[in-house]
């Protein structure tokens, strides 16, 4: 049984067939009754709009359904049923699950006890799989993933996106430079791993000064609940802000990724710029995820 | 003869055992570590000693460890191994030594060591054991990726 919990499972190979495959269904060339009578459960006990609805869009455009949980509070974990035993209840009903859940390690533990593929759609602060797929699909889609200067900006500690794209383009020779606050670094322990791998880490403080060399700013939201006050949190906030003036100096290739949602990260006037790549980023979010539904249940 | 010496000097410190497990080659200053992950407390029954900073040659400093009347199960070996890898496990029948080994640090430990990350889903009341894989930088929880690369005693369950 195939599951698809962490991008660090998948080699360069099997990234590259899989944004092959993706970029195949994206020209249309794909079998639109693939997943006929499958059914997909879709188990978040987390919020998400688009994660959630993307899933649900791939698998209705492969032939299949989809069933999910209204919310955490209608679900029997809110009555203290483990995550073990919902897991093995629901793959009773679905022929895979997907699973978002606030703690690191549960879309493990759920193909521990799932009986049918589970597609990890993140956990806590870990493995985001299904979102660095698309993260480097849509790189891919202007520019090849070897060797790129990638900045990760934003909340690097807790951003479970920023970690699953750093892992993965460790496997490119990609040089990661790090812009964040004070406390929202990388955390040791993944740093260390990506250094073990050879990839090289360098931390900034001045964004505007690395813009020039950049070929993908990778944004990610600082969430305001990190910081004590609403004042320190703009402070903060307003320091790693994109902006059209200070994208001036970039190269013509360099791209602005986000996973969304975003709130003061982006200035709304960039998203006219031919850099910003982050609402088609979103929008590949649906031919990333048939390939991965696809991979695990044919 | 020097070992002969040696083991004499040593009887000094800990007497012979009839039946159970000598744990010799403990690196310096783990016997009392070594103790607390077999679950050795104050209401044991069974006779136990526990020699520390034994000069050795190889080693400089050993500790030893004498259980009465007990031999250890794979995992209790297992959990051994993580602290001390150069331990040797002696199993005592009648005096003699009926079986000798070296520890062997497994692949996987499973249900030995408790994960630091207070995030990770082991930490919680799930069904499972924890689990690390054990790689050249550390040991590695197979769940949140958490590595622990240094002082692991203090998390063995």
């Amino acid at each position: 049984m195939h599951h698809i919990i962490s991008i660090g499972d998948f080699d360069r190979d099997g990234i590259d067939r899989l944004l092959d495959h993706a970029g195949q269904i994206q020209k249309k060339k794909y079998d639109a009754h693939a997943l006929d009578g499958r059914i997909l459960a879709v188990l978040f006990f987390e919020p998400s709009t688009r994660t959630r609805l993307s899933f649900q869009s791939a698998m209705a455009r492969l032939g299949g359904t989809s069933l999910s949980v209204g919310s955490v509070e209608a679900c029997s974990m809110a009555k203290g049923e483990t995550l073990a035993d919902t897991v093995r209840v629901v793959s009773g009903y679905a022929d895979a699950i997907v699973i978002r859940h606030p703690k690191e390690g549960a879309a493990r533990l759920a193909a521990e006890f799932s009986t049918v593929p589970v597609i990890n759609a993140g956990d806590g602060a870990g493995q985001h799989p299904s979102q660095t797929f698309l993260d480097l699909y849509t790189i891919r889609q202007s520019m090849p993933l070897d060797g790129l200067d990638i900045a990760l900006i934003g909340d690097l500690r807790y951003g479970r996106t920023a970690h699953s794209l750093a892992s993965a383009l460790s496997l490119y020779n990609a040089r990661l430079h790090t812009i964040c606050p004070k406390g929202l670094e990388l955390p040791a322990t993944l740093a260390a791993q990506l250094a073990a791998k050879g990839t090289e880490i360098i931390e900034h403080d001045n964004l505007e000064e690395i813009i020039p060399d950049m070929d993908v700013l990778y944004v990610t939201r600082i969430q305001r609940e990190r910081f004590p006050d609403s004042a320190s949190y703009f402070n903060v906030a307003s320091s790693y802000r994109i902006t059209p003036e200070l994208l001036a100096g970039a190269k013509k290739r360099l791209i602005v990724l986000h996973p969304l949602p975003r709130v003061d990260e982006i200035d709304p006037r960039v998203d006219a710029l031919p850099h910003a790549r982050y609402f088609e980023q979103s929008r590949n979010g649906v031919p990333v995820r048939m390939a991965m539904l696809m991979q695990v249940m044919q | 003869m020097k070992n002969n010496e040696a083991a004499e000097n040593e009887g000094l410190l800990v007497r012979r055992i009839k039946n159970g497990t000598v744990i010799d080659h403990i690196d310096g200053g783990e016997a009392l570590n070594v103790v607390k992950i077999l679950g050795i407390t104050g209401t044991t029954q069974e006779a136990l000693s526990i020699a520390t900073n034994v000069p050795s040659g190889n080693m400089g400093k050993k500790d030893i460890v004498k259980l009465t009347n007990r031999e250890l199960s794979k995992e209790e070996v297992d959990r051994i191994a993580l602290i001390s890898p150069r331990a040797t496990i002696n199993i005592i029948r009648n005096f003699k030594v009926f079986e000798k080994k070296g520890v062997e640090i497994p692949t996987l430990i499973e249900g030995l060591v408790r994960c630091p990350n207070p995030g990770c889903i082991s930490n919680t009341h799930e069904p499972i054991r924890s689990k690390f894989r054990v790689r050249p930088e550390g040991i590695h929880c197979i769940y949140c990726d958490w590595v622990i690369s240094r002082d692991i005693t203090s998390h063995i369950i």
